[in-house]
């Protein structure tokens, strides 16, 4: 099943102008531990499809939330040249994809 | 007797006695402290029902931040607001006459979006105007947060500014460019000024969770739990299970707080309270302030009934350092854009490719107007291609697919107006007819939106700070003045 069939929530955003953050949420404890057993979300799988370092990467498993969180560095920081989302909200889309066994 | 507002203001209110905060006069030994964030951006547009409803709980305080980096650099860096000001205006009075009717203080902070000295006159003026037309009498707090760039470079060469990661580079020239630098206060100014008497601090640059932690802490709450009340409640009712139309309601206790919403039909759960810190957040468990570090990894969420959630265990670490947080922005330079649109499916097979002849046609267009006065590294040149790759640049997944119609935007930037303007003039015939090889003849193939094709954008910012300062002590990277705001009898006579 793809990960946005399981999760209620999946948004990236600014976490101040340097920092992107991406949540995952879900509607029940359920699809969220089914997610978090399968182990497919790791600072691995996201390094690879955000192209960055794992190192880069910050991942947390938020049980009392029932979500998860990746968070990186800007390449490019808010709004400097280049930037072509300044509120970071248009970044989630390689994770909607992600299929859980 | 008619006084000029700006002096006597400035010489008498500000050594009117402190009076204490009602709370205090009512000598009642506190065993909750109970607030109201109004709204999660002043400008926002404050429910007023639910902040009635929420008034009848007989909040000590009400809050609401005026200000985000979010926005983008503009708003530090031009000076300007990135609400509209009618729109904090009508907030502004929602909040002034409930706090003073229930006589209770008010706390705003990072005022104008962006909290520079600049951004902070511009929202007392509203406020006075508000002040005076819906005649109340305010003693206020100002408190200034904009940094003086010779004190920015001594806490530089002490080595008392320290970046954060990831940070820009920092150094004398960086702080003499930067247009603005304000530091984000902690609870610290926001506690004197209520010691003060204030029935509205009006704060510059301020962590928004302080607002709400301030006086519960002064009044000898726990920090962690004044401090997380206080996050979850700063952006409003998005710690709400949906967000709505209404306002978020604290009481703080000696071991809990209670958070709930008041506005039609919204709830906050346990999941919808711990889900609300990990917003705009790059960690979920530590968040610094001033003073040290709030730990949630303790913190527990219960529901008491189908609104309201009890939250306990949560944490303030103190720091061996206080620290403040740096926002600066500098000047980029001044641009010009052209929107338009391209559907020629052959030139969209081979866009990039047409496209860097189309920017070498333009670079060799500016270098014959300008010559040796403008080299190819004082100016820049972008495309943003909608329907593509626009938005993930880089890091967009599907490379691969050919769009039926793209959006075209060509950003020229430069060190001044005039010459990005003259970039985007210089722009748009090599845009409107540079060859696509499978046609002959004259072609037209960039579908322009507007007439005139460019529009000038004026300055450009950015972020040049991602750094705290360690200043010597923790008053000296503020500056509060009390005045008296209002109806300008009482003012008068207040003040003599």
């Amino acid at each position: 099943m793809k990960l946005a069939q399981l999760s209620s929530l999946i948004r990236s955003k600014n976490a101040g102008p340097f920092m992107l953050t991406f949540d995952i949420m879900f509607p029940d404890e359920q699809s969220y531990l089914r997610v978090k057993r399968s182990g497919v979300l790791n600072a691995a799988a996201f390094a690879n499809l955000y192209r960055c370092r794992p190192e880069a990467v910050r991942f947390f498993e938020c049980d009392n939330a029932l979500a998860f969180k990746f968070s990186l560095p800007r390449e490019i920081f808010q709004g400097d040249l280049g930037d072509g989302d300044l509120h970071g909200g248009q970044q989630f889309m390689p994770l909607v994809d992600i299929e859980v066994p | 007797m008619y006084v000029k507002r700006g002096s006597y203001e400035g010489l008498l209110c500000r050594k009117a006695p402190g009076r204490e905060p009602a709370m205090r006069k009512k000598g009642l030994k506190m065993e909750e402290i109970r607030f109201v964030a109004a709204i999660g951006a002043v400008g926002g547009g404050i429910h007023a029902e639910s902040l009635d409803e929420a008034m009848a709980q007989e909040p000590h305080f009400i809050a609401a931040d005026a200000g985000t980096t979010d926005a983008g650099p503009y708003s530090l860096g031009s000076g300007k607001s990135a609400f509209p000001r009618e729109m904090i205006k009508q907030d502004l009075a929602l909040m002034l006459r409930a706090g003073k009717q229930a006589g209770i203080p008010i706390l705003v902070g990072s005022a104008g979006t962006a909290g520079g000295d600049a951004h902070v006159d511009w929202t007392l003026d509203i406020a006075r105007e508000v002040a005076r037309e819906n005649d109340l009498t305010l003693r206020t707090a100002v408190i200034y947060s904009e940094q003086d760039k010779a004190y920015l470079k001594t806490l530089l060469r002490e080595n008392r500014i320290r970046a954060l990661e990831p940070a820009p580079h920092v150094d004398e020239a960086v702080i003499d460019r930067s247009v603005r630098v304000v530091g984000m206060m902690g609870v610290e100014p926001l506690q004197r000024a209520l010691e003060g008497g204030a029935d509205f601090v009006l704060a510059g640059r301020c962590s928004d969770s302080a607002l709400y932690a301030a006086l519960p802490i002064l009044r000898g709450f726990p920090a962690g739990l004044a401090w997380h009340a206080g996050k979850v409640s700063e952006c409003g009712t998005m710690a709400a299970e949906t967000m709505g139309k209404g306002v978020i309601f604290g009481r703080i206790r000696r071991d809990h707080f209670i958070i709930r919403p008041f506005g039609p039909g919204l709830r906050c759960t346990p999941q919808s309270v711990a889900a609300h810190t990990l917003y705009e957040n790059a960690d979920p468990y530590l968040h610094r302030e001033s003073s040290g570090t709030l730990d949630l990894s303790k913190s527990s969420f219960e529901a008491v009934d189908d609104v309201s959630v009890r939250v306990s265990g949560s944490a303030l670490i103190p720091s061996d350092a206080y620290s403040v947080k740096l926002e600066g922005a500098e000047l980029v330079g001044y641009q010009s854009i052209i929107v338009g649109g391209i559907r020629d499916a052959f030139l969209i097979k081979r866009l990039d490719s047409w496209l860097a002849g189309v920017r070498e046609r333009i670079e060799s267009g500016i270098a014959k107007i300008f010559g040796d006065t403008l080299s190819k590294s004082q100016y820049h040149l972008q495309f943003h291609i909608y329907g593509r790759d626009a938005v993930m640049g880089r890091l967009e997944p599907d490379q691969k697919s050919v769009p039926k119609e793209v959006g075209l935007v060509l950003e020229a930037t430069a060190p001044t107006q005039e010459i990005a303007t003259t970039m985007a003039l210089v722009s748009r015939q090599p845009l409107l007819h540079h060859p696509v090889p499978e046609w002959k003849g004259a072609i037209t193939t960039f579908a322009c939106l507007h007439n005139p094709a460019h529009i000038d954008r004026g300055p450009v910012y950015r972020f040049n700070f991602h750094h705290v300062a360690l200043p010597h002590s923790q008053e000296e990277m503020f500056r509060t003045e009390f005045i008296n705001i209002g109806n300008p009898v009482y003012e008068t006579s207040a003040a003599l």
